[in-house]
């Protein structure tokens, strides 16, 4: 059976020419970075050249790039760290109700170690309100942490504006670009961002592998010590081979592969939406060139998820049923959806792989599931 | 995740409809987990003067769990007496699937749930003796009923409130 993939939010395959970059450092050349002999030398010059490969990506000149074992180590960090790091300063922290996990629930553990955090809400399509923002700063807030690209919906944040505000205020700008990473430009400098979230298993590099971007003279604690690797703030032997394949995964992504995931995201939103009763999550424009995520009236997202796992199609869903705590995606109940509509949702992620076929294949096979399951529905018929 | 029997259930659900004037139709639901199920049945006596569905249909909005729990209870009480049907536990049904994840489990209990509700009705509508048991099961059902569009209105109050900011 022909698999298409379009669940590329929740990972994406190590593209060939990241392997190939990387498969000498599993074997000859296998140092740790922190020896002094040759092959140490050796692991240590690739590591360094990796880190400003890819801090020349997002105009890094103020800042170092602690690697991590991926975006929620580094969301983690970025958070806890400064938290901790800035006691003296304050208490709060400003965040958003449609961050990842990781973000919310680290933001919920340090509310229980006696910080205080406020969460943004956000319109219909799942924009900031930049006001309310501004009006949510209080004289000891530390940090404002805001996703970049949102994994769900696809909104993209005006990151210079929110940076703009953040520095006005001199507090701490965070932000999680996981999504975002080399689909959507991300200057440093100009977008006044002083920690930056990136990982490498979104972009065709392997797993395990992630960053944080970190303004110097930030102040920030490590999450876990010991031998003082990456500036202290993340102590471990470093994942050469790992971070081999993320400096190269940077530049797997062009900008003719952005042109075309816009073009067949269009596609697919157009096709989908001749269904009856069906929508859009998240905005028209300023969305992931990858990103779609539609609701379905009177069925349930799981449902629909495995008729298309039936027919090869790989995708995921923000309902209730498919999550562990049984609750609606709280990104779809932040946008305004009622419980019942965040359950018929479902998320489609294209790669830069995706072709014309495969959009049109899914559309035809999303139209007969969606009318095969309102069949069974006892509203289907309205 | 599923077993091969859920997932063919799932993908080929029997006794899909409804039934006009049915002799009995139960709802169980959860609006806010968001499955919501509906049994209509027909009832006949047989040669013995026992009560039997003669013929059962089912719609189920709900996940792959729901919608292989609801096609595996008409299986299983279809041509059986009312007093089979309503020994049939959410056990029974797992079990005749194969099994389910046990984050899917409170799933079966839409199916049991729904039967029993459509059995009551049948009862009640013909005014007959409905055991003790059951009627404690309509009671429980009807609550749950209600709390669970309480929280659901209160939901949408939220969602609504934020539209109009």
């Amino acid at each position: 059976m022909k698999i298409i993939y379009l669940d590329n939010a929740a990972t994406t395959p190590v593209a060939p020419e990241v392997m190939e970059a990387m498969k000498p450092f599993f074997s000859e050349r296998f140092g740790n970075a922190s020896s002094l002999h040759f092959l140490g030398k050796q692991a240590k010059e690739a590591l360094e050249k990796s880190r400003g490969k890819i801090m020349k990506k997002v105009n890094a000149k103020e800042h170092k790039l602690v690697f991590t074992s991926g975006g929620t180590e580094s969301n983690n960090l970025a958070l806890k760290g400064t938290a901790f790091a800035n006691k003296d300063k304050g208490k709060h922290i400003i965040t958003t109700k449609i961050e990842h996990d990781c973000v919310l629930n680290a933001c919920k553990w340090l509310e229980k170690q006696g910080f205080e955090v406020t969460y943004l809400s956000v319109d219909r399509e799942g924009f900031v309100d930049l006001n309310e923002l501004e009006e949510s700063i209080r004289k000891d807030t530390i940090l404002v942490s805001i996703i970049h690209g949102n994994n769900e919906i696809g909104t993209i944040q005006d990151l210079k504006e929110i940076g703009k505000i953040c520095q006005e205020h001199e507090v701490y700008f965070h932000t999680d670009a996981c999504q975002s990473f080399t689909k959507v430009p991300i200057d440093l400098k100009k977008e006044h961002i002083d920690l930056l979230t990136i990982n490498s298993h979104k972009i065709y590099g392997p797993k395990g592998v992630g960053g944080l971007f970190i303004r110097n003279g930030i102040k920030i604690d490590p999450l876990s010590h010991g031998g003082g690797h990456e500036f202290g703030l993340r102590s471990g032997t470093e994942n050469v081979s790992g971070i081999v394949g993320f400096a190269k995964a940077t530049e797997v992504i062009k900008d003719k592969d952005i042109k075309h995931m816009t073009k067949l995201r269009n596609m697919l939103i157009k096709g989908v939406l001749e269904i009856e009763d069906a929508w859009l999550n998240g905005p028209r424009e300023k969305r992931l060139c990858n990103n779609t995520n539609f609701s379905f009236r009177y069925i349930e997202g799981e449902a629909l998820m495995l008729y298309l796992d039936v027919k090869g199609i790989a995708a995921s869903t923000g309902s209730a049923c498919s999550s562990k705590s049984l609750e609606p995606s709280h990104v779809l109940t932040a946008i305004g959806l009622k419980p019942e509509d965040a359950h018929g949702s479902l998320r489609l992620t294209l790669g830069k792989d995706s072709t014309e076929d495969e959009i049109k294949y899914t559309i035809e096979v999303l139209k007969q599931s969606v009318d095969s399951l309102r069949k069974i529905s006892p509203f289907g018929n309205k | 995740m599923y077993t091969k029997k859920v997932m063919e259930h799932f993908m080929h659900p029997r006794n899909v409809g409804e039934i006009k004037n049915a002799d009995g139709t139960g709802e169980a639901g959860n609006i806010i987990c968001g499955d919501v199920m509906k049994i209509y049945i027909k009832v006949k006596e047989n040669k013995k003067g026992e009560k039997i569905i003669s013929d059962i249909k089912f719609k189920t909005l709900g996940c792959v769990a729901a919608i292989s729990t609801s096609s595996m209870i008409t299986e299983l009480v279809k041509g059986k007496t009312l007093n089979h049907a309503l020994k049939i536990t959410e056990e029974k049904i797992i079990e005749s699937l194969g099994g389910l994840p046990p984050v899917k489990t409170h799933c079966s209990l839409l199916a049991t749930d729904a039967l029993k509700e459509a059995i009551y009705d049948y009862l009640s509508k013909n005014s007959l003796k409905i055991p003790k048991e059951l009627v404690e099961t309509h009671k429980k059902i009807e609550k749950e009923l209600k709390i669970a569009e309480k929280k659901h209105k209160e939901v949408v109050k939220y969602t609504s409130k934020k539209e109009g900011e």
